[in-house]
């Protein structure tokens, strides 16, 4: 396959503002490739110097091993679903999606075909006639893909194309965007700062943040394995503790947190004795009982905790303890909610347990550490 | 009952002004080109249609001809030049659209007389222009920019530009520019992207610096009086030949319902089409 999307060494400057910092980038063909982060974190400049809106100060654009660097956007065979959609309002959603092959002086009957298959396609055919301001935000949205999707280009840029949709409009739209690229498969870059989104639909992420690439990644890798802790605490819920490496055991080390036995963890990042950490586990991963649970410490690491609060979610529970004044929040999971000898309640004393490999340590290297991990430990939890 | 009352009372003022100065004026001009003239410049007795048929004469129709041409020409050079001014400066950097509105409307501060001249003594056989023109080889000593239809076109393009740039920046402002980003995008050349999502766009403000323009052009009098010569004279002028000079104000009634007719018809004509396209929208809403 090799790359077919290539952003080499890729850096843009507004006035005081790094939008882009020596971005290196390879989006394989047909791939479904999200740039997440928050905003301000340059992703949508990234899709604009694809697109030709912007011209990098630094660094390569390549399509197909061609560079594109110098192209104007009309000649690159990128197309772009705008974030406000940029339906023409002058004209008829048959005119917007005829847009890009009239400009092609192509001949009119095969116009008229091919509007009629992509109206087909997003099951617009009796709204053709419409103009854009009397179509819902959902049926903007198709015809905008519609209108890009026309010119069969080789990569389709998506500028949080959701995010103008309420949220029954949103899961809707994630599916038939998730159909679309099935069908046409061709390489979608989706630009967006949900990871919900991000997580659904995307064979891989890049997390960015501050005009740099944090990590990339499947889904799964970035949620399981974060390189880093803003990628931690960005995905999802985490609990950060602070720590220091004592001693290695095998694939496991010792990590000293204040107030807490030595907690054993899954090593894989080949850290040393002294290296300072964060320990970050995912509520999801943590246990929470009454008793304290008869395990092997080797591969489970248990502590006392005191019940803060219990926020009844329906299928989950959360709960925020204090274990040795440190905050953890714990999510679990209802199998068999009333068949529970008793429930954990408020201001009960309970044990929370985790496996070994369930936590991974992060160093403390990251840029944004300060602003995440400087937060007092009760707020950690609750940035999501 | 009260909000009536109230809003009787807040456009009762103007309507009476209006009423007063300009229906009653008007109405007046028409009736005047029904009465005789007498020969001491006042008017006749009784009713008459001769003067209405005077007009039919073909010298009215060169003048009525060039009054129409000399407008478009006006009109057209007006908006070619207002269109990429008017882009311009909706696009500057906002903290720069202040300064640039300032220069555009500057001009105004100067009377409008003055600046008639100022192009006079440009245009004159001795003046900057002429000599400048004469030096790179692109005039003749024979040349003469002055008294044609040429110069009463350029002053006049250049009286009425502010008036078709303001319409289209105001238009422009509004724009949405991500409409252009996505025809670039969809394809289209900068041109392209131009003249089929852009002036579409601001079709309404276009509409109207082409009526702010075309209207007052079709009654110029000052313009052509001083920059132009007898093979470039238009309506305005003959009214007022009518008037000041043959004392004659049956015939200058006359002449000006032709004009007043001729204002009308596209001010009409503008009216239904954006009515055809918005119902309920004012001619100068976004003037």
């Amino acid at each position: 396959m090799g790359e077919h999307l290539e952003f080499r060494g890729v850096s843009k400057r507004f006035g005081a503002i790094q939008a882009v910092d020596d971005v290196a980038l390879e989006i394989r063909k047909g791939e479904f490739f999200s740039l997440l982060g928050p905003s301000g974190c340059g992703k949508t400049t990234m899709l604009r110097i694809a697109a030709g809106f912007e011209q990098p100060d630094k660094g390569r654009i390549f399509l197909d091993g061609q560079d594109i660097t110098e192209l104007p956007p009309n000649k690159r065979r990128v197309n772009t679903i705008f974030q406000s959609y940029a339906l023409f309002p002058h004209m008829t959603v048959r005119d917007n999606i005829a847009f890009g092959l009239s400009i092609a002086k192509r001949p009119p009957d095969e116009i008229e075909r091919e509007v009629a298959a992509m109206l087909k396609m997003i099951q617009m055919e009796d709204q053709a006639g419409k103009k854009p301001e009397q179509l819902s935000g959902g049926q903007k949205q198709r015809v905008a893909v519609a209108r890009a999707l026309i010119n069969r280009p080789a990569v389709l840029l998506l500028d949080e194309p959701l995010a103008a949709l309420d949220l029954k409009l949103r899961q809707r739209m994630l599916i038939e965007l998730d159909m679309i690229h099935d069908e046409v498969g061709i390489t979608f870059l989706y630009v967006t700062h949900d990871q919900g989104e991000a997580m659904s639909l995307s064979d891989r992420i890049a997390v960015m943040d501050q005009g740099r690439v944090e990590q990339i990644g499947t889904p799964a890798e970035i949620y399981e394995s974060p390189r880093t802790s803003f990628v931690a605490a960005f995905i999802g819920d985490t609990n950060f503790l602070e720590g220091e490496v004592t001693s290695i055991d095998g694939d496991y080390c010792a990590v000293r947190v204040a107030g807490f036995p030595d907690l054993s963890c899954f090593n894989d990042k080949g850290l040393q004795p002294g290296n300072l950490v964060y320990l970050s586990i995912r509520p999801e991963k943590i246990q929470i009982s009454r008793d304290k649970p008869l395990l092997d410490s080797r591969q489970y690491n248990a502590l006392p905790a005191r019940v803060e609060d219990v926020i009844y979610l329906g299928s989950t529970t959360k709960y925020g303890v204090r274990a040795e004044g440190h905050r953890v929040q714990v999510m679990r999971q209802h199998f068999r909610f009333f068949l529970d000898e008793k429930p954990i309640r408020w201001k009960d004393d309970a044990w929370i347990w985790w496996h070994s490999d369930d936590a991974f340590m992060l160093e403390r290297y990251s840029r944004g550490d300060e602003k995440l991990v400087g937060l007092p430990p009760e707020k950690v939890g609750e940035t999501q | 009952m009260k909000r009536r009352l109230q809003e009787a009372l807040l456009t009762g003022p103007s309507f009476f002004w209006l009423l007063t100065f300009f229906l009653v004026p008007t109405l007046l001009v028409f009736f005047l080109a029904f009465r005789p003239a007498d020969p001491y410049g006042g008017i006749g007795a009784g009713w008459t249609l001769e003067t209405i048929k005077a007009l039919g004469r073909s010298y009215y129709l060169a003048v009525g001809l060039r009054t129409l041409w000399v407008s478009l020409l006006t009109t057209a050079f007006s908006i070619l030049l207002a269109l990429p001014a008017g882009y311009a400066v909706a696009r500057a950097p906002e903290r720069h659209r202040k300064t640039l509105l300032m220069l555009i409307i500057v001009p105004f501060w100067t009377s409008f007389l003055i600046r008639i001249f100022a192009w006079r003594s440009l245009l004159h056989p001795e003046g900057l222009v002429k000599k400048f023109l004469m030096a790179v080889g692109l005039a003749g000593p024979q040349t003469s920019l002055l008294y044609n239809t040429g110069a009463v076109v350029l002053v006049m393009v250049y009286t009425f530009l502010p008036f078709a740039i303001l319409p289209i920046y105001a238009a422009a402002e509004k724009f949405d520019f991500r409409l252009i980003e996505a025809a670039r995008d969809l394809g289209a050349r900068p041109l392209q992207s131009f003249l089929r999502v852009f002036l579409p766009g601001i079709r309404s403000g276009l509409l109207s610096a082409i009526l702010v323009v075309f209207i007052p052009a079709l009654g110029s009098y000052v313009v052509p009086d001083l920059v132009g010569g007898p093979g470039s004279e238009m309506l305005g002028n003959k009214i007022a030949q009518r008037v000041f000079v043959d004392r004659n104000l049956p015939h200058a009634s006359a002449l000006a319902v032709v004009l007043i007719l001729a204002v009308v018809a596209p001010l009409i004509a503008i009216v239904l089409l954006r009515r055809k396209e918005k119902p309920g929208v004012i001619l100068s809403e976004d003037a």
